[in-house]
């Protein structure tokens, strides 16, 4: 837990963590709407360079923990670190995917504008993007297989294009850590394997990913580490040894043929 | 007449000055609108207006007289005092937005017409001109107003072209900004004071009542034409720009109401017709989202169905025979739910296409005609096949949802449908995975 990275704030590119390291710590983390807890003591500690599931039912809290590290909800207790510095420190090396719906797609903007907004944040204040951005941007949307749909307005693209943009606006970020609220919910096939390909060069490239994911079947094939989650943290570490029957039943309860289907999952997964 | 002329020609120097000031006003209001609009906040301004009222009578109360920047001030103190109201009855009360929007609209432009009353019951209460910031009258701005006016709309439109980066980005996905670390709070408030500090630059023209429209109408007609947000923005711009030009020139040369009482036309409805008349063409004549292209795209892809499901019972009816050349009669493709309402239509149609030949009461399929039949007809099986292997749909139902998708197919749902039948269908046209309905009659 104290193997922490020094902190850098230089907006240049940065070297991806080697192996070993610690992307995300999450201490007694506890986060309420209304005063309702739905977050509770979470204790996290999550390793650079692999791809991380964090798994639950419904109202578990999974996307809240993503907002609670990325600092979208303000936090009841608790604190979040981010490569071993404050979040605000590390924005730079953080890349977000939200939910699909949490946007208007009827918005005028067409799909490279919205991969462009990726590199806002490097711009700053008042600076438009250069034609560098647009190149990088061009790139990214030609890494989730949508070069040539660059320039179609956002509405008129199916909810597996709209979710690859996002990817997309993500990988123009360039960042080391990547937060992603249900990627694969709601998309085609075709969007499915795009995006595992993505995920499997990012963790090539070191980069580390923490995806908020619904699907335990796909959940050993795709995924290094997982996190259990039910309001409080139920296990985290390694699928091979963390996505076991026991701890889902913790996670999910009684509900069996749900984790008959995992199961099966898991017993297919371990092998490989 | 002649004063018409003198007015677009712009030669009397007063009467320029206001123009510009209501046209340069327009602009902003265009611009800032367009975000507002964008982000869902266009009511906001409508609170702002009617809370400026008050405002405005207080600002009289405490300078005494008729005082343009005094005004103009104590609008936008009570407007924002009415935003900040919106604001914290939605955080910290189970009351929704628009409930909350309606509080503050009626509960501030109610005190503002009681305190306007006192004015005007004093001795020297004309003088405040009350009367005119609630429809707007242009003409009675003077020329320092209009420059100020002007000034204001100004640095509204740069403050615009300066933010637009950040409030393109806030604006469209406030999650996303945050996580990239901009102050998306800063951000929204800077767009709230636009929005404030735009309505009420707008009352002396357009007045507390409809200076809203101004915000929203020319925003929303533009965002017919364009997908693009920095062409929306210059649209919404023009739009309102023109409006109130051609509102403040209307309202002060139409020939006035007759009547001892008349004191001619208010500005301020005139500018929001103007508006309206945009938005009125645009909804209907907008090349992609206007009504009229709407309709015509149905109408298409009506005529497109009709002669697909022609193709489609041709094809079938001729498949037992093997030879999809030979001759067929209309009589012989029966009058299932396929050829609605005027029957001959598709054949001519198809045959204008060049996919049938007719002769002698007789049709027959073209080379092309054949291979668009083809088509439509493994379209139609590759998804009969799709809804009875994938969707646990029975044989003799799938037919009608079939029909109802096949039509509306882009390639590559098609392509994934191929995919995921992979093995069980061979490449061509599959048969029929259920009676046919000229097979079952023969």
């Amino acid at each position: 837990m104290t193997n922490v990275m020094p902190s850098q704030s230089n907006a240049a590119p940065l070297p991806p963590d080697t192996a070993g390291g610690i992307s995300v710590e999450v201490h007694d983390l506890t986060v309420a709407y209304d005063r309702k807890p739905v977050l509770w003591d979470v204790d996290l500690a999550l390793p650079t360079a692999k791809l991380i599931a964090i798994v639950g039912p419904n109202g578990a809290g999974k996307s809240t923990l993503l907002k609670a590290v990325l600092g979208l909800v303000p936090i009841a207790s608790g604190w979040v670190s981010v490569f071993g510095s404050p979040l605000k420190a590390a924005r730079r090396r953080v890349g977000y995917v939200p939910q699909r719906e949490t946007v208007d797609w009827d918005f005028p903007v067409d799909a490279l504008d919205v991969v462009l907004m990726g590199r806002y944040g490097r711009l700053g204040w008042f600076r438009r993007p250069s034609r560098a951005d647009r190149e990088a941007a061009r790139h990214a949307l030609d890494r989730v297989g949508m070069a040539d749909l660059a320039h179609r307005q956002i509405s008129q693209l199916s909810g597996g294009q709209q979710q690859r943009v996002f990817l997309a606006r993500a990988l123009a970020q360039d960042a080391d850590l990547y937060f992603m609220d249900e990627p694969f919910a709601g998309v085609d096939a075709a969007t499915e394997r795009a995006i595992v390909v993505v995920l499997q060069d990012l963790r090539s490239k070191g980069r580390t990913v923490v995806a908020v994911h619904h699907d335990l079947q796909t959940v050993p094939e795709y995924f290094d580490h997982v996190a259990l989650l039910n309001m409080r943290l139920v296990a985290a570490g390694p699928v091979a040894s963390t996505f076991t029957r026991e701890n889902l039943q913790k996670t999910y309860g009684g509900r069996l043929t749900l984790l008959d289907e995992a199961a099966e999952a898991v017993r297919r997964g371990s092998p490989g | 007449m002649s004063e018409l002329l003198r007015l677009i020609t712009l030669q009397d120097p007063n009467t320029r000055v206001v123009l510009l000031g209501t046209a340069a006003l327009g602009v902003a209001a265009g611009l800032v609108g367009s975000f507002a609009v964008l982000r869902r906040r266009a009511l906001i301004g409508d609170a702002v207006a009617h809370a400026a009222l008050p405002g405005l009578c207080v600002a009289y109360f405490v300078v005494g007289d008729r005082s343009f920047p005094a005004f103009l001030a104590g609008a936008l103190a009570a407007g924002v005092l009415a935003a900040a109201f919106v604001a914290v009855v939605k955080a910290r009360t189970r009351i929704k937005e628009d409930a909350a929007i309606a509080i503050a609209i009626g509960g501030f432009f109610g005190l503002g017409i009681v305190l306007s009353r006192i004015i005007q019951n004093q001795p020297t209460g004309n003088r405040a001109g009350l009367d005119s910031f609630i429809f707007g009258k242009a003409a009675s701005m003077v020329g320092s107003d209009a420059t100020f006016i002007f000034a204001v709309a100004l640095t509204i439109t740069l403050v615009v072209a300066l933010l637009y980066k950040e409030l393109k980005l806030t604006v469209f996905d406030r999650d996303f900004a945050v996580a990239q670390g901009w102050p998306a709070l800063a951000i929204d408030l800077a767009l709230m004071t636009l929005i404030c500090v735009c309505t009420v630059a707008g009352l002396p023209a357009v007045g507390v009542v409809l200076v809203v429209a101004l915000l929203v109408i020319p925003a929303v007609a533009a965002r017919f034409w364009t997908n693009r947000l920095p062409t929306m923005l210059l649209l919404a711009a023009l739009f309102g720009g023109a409006s109130g030009l051609l509102g403040t020139v209307l309202s002060a040369t139409l020939p006035a109401p007759a009547g001892v009482l008349s004191r001619g036309w208010p500005t301020g409805p005139l500018v929001v017709l103007c508006a309206s008349a945009l938005f009125l063409v645009s909804l209907l004549a907008a090349p992609k989202r206007g009504l009229l292209a709407d309709l015509v795209r149905r109408v298409r892809l009506r005529r497109r169905i009709a002669i697909q499901n022609l193709l489609r019972d041709a094809y079938e009816h001729l498949e037992p025979r093997g030879d999809f050349g030979a001759a067929f009669r209309a009589a012989d493709l029966g009058a299932g739910p396929a050829h609605h309402d005027e029957p001959r239509r598709p054949f001519e149609r198809a045959e204008a296409l060049g996919l049938i030949q007719s002769a002698a009461g007789e049709y027959r399929l073209t080379g092309q005609g054949q291979a668009a039949a083809a088509r439509t007809v493994r379209a139609h099986r590759l998804w009969e096949l799709y809804l009875i292997h994938h969707a646990d749909i029975a044989p003799d139902h799938v037919d009608r949802d079939a029909d109802r998708l096949e039509h509306v197919l882009p390639p590559e749902v098609l392509a994934e449908l191929e995919a995921r039948l992979e093995g069980q269908v061979p490449p061509g046209v599959p048969a029929s995975p259920h009676a046919l309905r000229g097979s079952a009659l023969s």
